[in-house]
């Protein structure tokens, strides 16, 4: 009986033993590999194509940019050399870098730049911007290209060198020559990572290895700008881990290295582990938001929509979305506190105000009773609280409030709908944007303002606006730029075209033996050394 | 037999014909927007229409539904809207984990709540008995996503015997795949043990009071024998049933576990493929899911003959 319980432990720890064993011989051949949990599931692989985040990350993996972000927000050269701007701001001539290359051995050319700058310029709000300016590109050499302007506007190189959704990646010709409303077949880029397409299994895994052939700036990092150094072989992101709790689980246990979205319910947690950190990885959050549908009654007076601010104030969002003080503020800035353009003009109305303010205002606006549709999204945690204060304060403030429950899914394709709150439609929804997508008066979509041709939802219309910001687009002087920004601003608040919720920090967590984070504004996985 | 096989197998098309078309319709009737979801968050209502016209969104729903069909005919279940891959290619990438971890769950839950069950049956009311209904009562109410954190806070984290999540294939070696799929098989049988071992203990405890069992006593023969040559084999029928009926809700009801444990299998598939309204995924694993029903219903039937010879067809 004795030799059978020893035999059976024996048996059991070299069962126990071989498995263990089994699992980490792959890992030793693959040398360093950095094991990612990413915020959400990567299924477009075309950054182009959409405007989803994931995609926009994959595409900093495997693909470059002419120009990057720091991590203040200024604009630097990233694939560019030089470039030279003639006297009239009319014509753009950039250099190339020398070694750049793709990852199929072919070198980076002109024509390959205009190729992609084409296709960005179709899909992108920015891009689309940029293209009513641009009267033809050419490259008169192979490392060269130029840009030319019918008409001077002060946003080319921050429009190259965005860095929110829709980054004007450079591809090869042959991919950019693609159809910009159909997905690229083919993922290669001359970024620091190569796309192991053969190894991507989606809502599983996506694999990327070292491309040996990258050639780094030699700047430091900073943001999306500087040395794009590799330290791992390889950098895997786990598609399938995305229960919170499990992530944290696995994290302790060191089965992956890297959290990039640590929910704020484990903020806790990690913080009192002593294997695990939560780096600084940006300067700037993420801002929280409501927007109105300006279509209907009765945020298509303008006086309602002003109480509605009013009432919104900021600090009951954060403290029930976010909850943990350290990682959140109040900010009044429609463009984000601490940027180029963050500015408070003309925010008053939300950042000094009160209930019984909201109140007077709501009753002088002739607010028929009209219910407020608002649709709260069950199945996003970063955002599913927000509807719910938004209606009690609202309701306070005298607002009739019908809070209709949904998946996040329905709400998206609801919101494109112009239709009547009581057809189908809606009144008002919140979500939260990265910084660079909000933070001056091109790329924020809600300072779009030409009614039913708005690029976004909410359909918001003033003329004054739009030639503001049609002003702000052609102003090539840094300071006109900022002064404009002020005038946008303030009349954005004036018209109540939406409200700012505040802002804050989405932390990171990682295994101590990572080292090498930087303030990278985004998820971004260069620098980093697994010891 | 072979007629009642051609029969059962030709009933399956009506079956699957009404599932495909009652599926489609209601994926057309729910909210949510295919294209939207595609499009992404700071996407235009423009290029959310452009994307609705290149999936062929903007056309009649039986328009629709006849194209699917069309291809549904030639073994196409189309191409997802989400991952821009075919339903087949991705359906066979997702069937192994799910097929793995039902297997595994089934095998360990039949290997443990027979024994059991007849244990208890035998000794009804003794404290074997009364220890297997008790943890049957906790193996139902207990959730599974309860169960699975128990036991990975316990037997991952506290004592690092198993990893807390992920999945390696077969291809990778039977080591590794076993590693990672022992602590969610052990969770997601729980419940399959307690239903089991219930089913085992009433099935048996009814067989044990036949004249049959008495006489096979009075014969002489061992309690072993009676209980396993005489009861088990005769209260096998409604025990072949709800295994059955278990491994068909294995294949389609592993959601819980697979997203705890970060399997990814046909459940995670389905739940993403409903989030983000892709339609031809949703489609082309509700059709498995309801092929995998009729063909695990078959084989139950099939099994009668088996364990009982009276049953023909």
């Amino acid at each position: 009986m004795k030799f059978s319980r020893r035999l059976a432990a024996v048996a059991a720890l070299t069962a126990v033993s071989a498995l263990s064993l089994g699992t980490s011989l792959p890992v030793l051949a693959q040398g360093t590999v950095l094991r990612v949990v990413p915020h959400s599931n990567l299924a477009i692989l075309d950054p182009i194509w959409t405007t989803a985040y994931m995609s926009r990350n994959h595409g900093y993996m495997i693909y470059d940019t002419l120009f990057g972000t720091d991590e203040n927000g200024k604009v630097k050269p990233q694939m560019v050399d030089t470039w030279t701007v003639s006297g009239d701001n009319r014509l753009y001539t950039f250099k190339l870098r020398k070694g750049l290359e793709f990852h199929d051995g072919k070198p980076v050319t002109g024509d390959d730049v205009i190729a992609s700058l084409t296709r960005w310029g179709k899909r992108d709000a920015m891009g689309q911007a940029l293209f009513q300016f641009v009267q033809r590109m050419d490259s008169p050499a192979p490392d060269t290209f130029r840009i030319f302007l019918g008409e001077a506007c002060g946003f080319v190189i921050e429009a190259l060198g965005k860095p929110g959704s829709s980054v004007p990646f450079i591809m090869p010709k042959r991919v950019a020559e693609t159809d910009a409303f159909k997905q690229i077949e083919e993922h290669i880029g001359s970024g620091p990572y190569v796309f192991k397409r053969d190894e991507f299994k989606p809502g599983d895994k996506a694999v990327y290895t070292k491309f040996a052939k990258y050639v780094p700036r030699s700047e430091p990092p900073s943001g999306t700008t500087g040395g794009k150094n590799v330290y791992v072989d390889r950098v895997e992101w786990n598609l399938a881990l995305r229960d919170a709790q499990a992530q944290v689980n696995a994290l302790q246990k060191g089965e992956v290295d890297v959290i990039e979205a640590l929910g704020f319910d484990h903020f806790a947690t990690v913080k009192a582990d002593t294997t695990l950190q939560m780096p600084k990885y940006a300067n700037f959050g993420l801002q929280y938001m409501a927007r109105f549908n300006h279509l209907h009654k009765p945020f298509d007076n303008v006086k309602v929509r002003q109480a509605a601010i009013a009432a919104m104030t900021q600090e009951p969002f954060l403290r029930a979305s976010v909850g943990v003080k350290e990682l959140y503020k109040t900010c009044p800035s429609m463009f984000i506190c601490g940027t180029p353009f963050g500015s408070t003009a003309g925010s008053d109305i939300q950042a000094k105000s009160n209930m019984r303010k909201a109140q007077a205002l709501l009753k002088a606006s002739g607010y028929d009773g009209t219910p407020i549709v608002i649709m709260k999204p069950t199945d996003l945690a970063s955002i599913q609280k927000l509807p719910d204060v938004a209606a009690q304060l609202l309701r306070q403030a005298g607002f009739k409030v019908d809070l209709q429950a949904m998946d996040w899914q329905t709400l998206v394709g609801r919101r494109a709908k112009k239709d009547a709150p009581d057809k189908g439609g809606w009144h008002m929804f919140l979500t939260a944007w990265q910084t660079f997508d909000v933070w001056n008066p091109i790329s924020n979509p809600t300072m779009d303002t030409r009614g039913e041709k708005s690029t976004w939802f909410g359909w918001a219309t003033d003329d004054k606006l739009v030639e503001l910001r049609n002003q702000f687009m052609r102003a090539t002087d840094e300071g006109a730029k900022k002064k404009l920004a002020d005038q946008i601003h303030a009349r954005a608040f004036e018209v109540g075209t939406h409200a700012p919720l505040g802002e804050y920090m989405q932390p990171m967590a990682a295994r101590k033996n990572i080292s090498g984070f930087f303030v990278t504004n985004g998820n971004i996985y260069w620098n980093l050394k697994k010891n | 037999m072979l007629n009642f096989l051609f029969r059962r197998l030709l009933s399956t098309l009506p079956v699957l014909l009404i599932v495909s078309l009652l599926v489609f319709l209601m994926l057309r009737l729910t909210p949510g927007d295919p294209a939207a979801v595609l499009a992404g968050d700071a996407a235009s209502t423009e290029q959310i229409a452009q994307i609705r016209t290149s999936l062929g969104l903007d056309r009649t729903i039986p328009e629709q539904f006849f194209i699917w069909a069309g291809h549904l005919l030639t073994g196409d279940l189309g191409q997802s809207y989400y991952y821009k891959t075919e339903v087949t290619t991705l359906i066979a990438q997702r069937l192994e984990p799910t097929v793995s971890l039902a297997v595994i769950t089934i095998t360990l839950a039949v290997l443990i709540a027979v024994p059991l069950g007849v244990m208890a049956a035998w000794r009804f009311g003794g404290w074997l008995d009364k220890g297997l209904m008790g943890f049957s009562v906790i193996g139902f109410s207990v959730p599974v996503f309860v169960s699975a954190y128990l036991l990975i806070w316990l037997v991952s984290l506290k004592l690092g015997w198993l990893p807390v999540q992920g999945y390696k294939r077969l291809a990778d070696g039977v080591g590794p795949w076993l590693y990672h799929l022992t602590l969610p098989a052990i969770t997601l049988s729980l419940i399959y043990i307690a239903l089991i071992a219930r089913v085992t203990r009433a099935s048996v405890l009814e067989t044990l009071g036949e004249d049959y069992i008495r006489t096979a006593r009075a014969k002489g023969l061992p309690e072993a024998t009676v209980l396993m040559r005489h009861a088990l084999a005769n209260a096998a029928v409604p025990i072949a049933t709800v295994i059955g009926i278990g491994i068909a809700l294995l294949i389609g009801g592993v959601v819980v576990t697979e997203s705890v444990y970060a399997i990814p299998g046909l459940g995670r598939l389905t739940v993403d493929a409903v989030l983000a309204r892709d339609f031809p995924t949703i489609q082309g694993v509700i059709l498995l899911f309801s092929f995998v029903y009729v063909m695990v219903n078959l084989l139950v039937d099939l099994s009668y003959v088996f364990f009982d010879p009276r049953i023909r067809y």
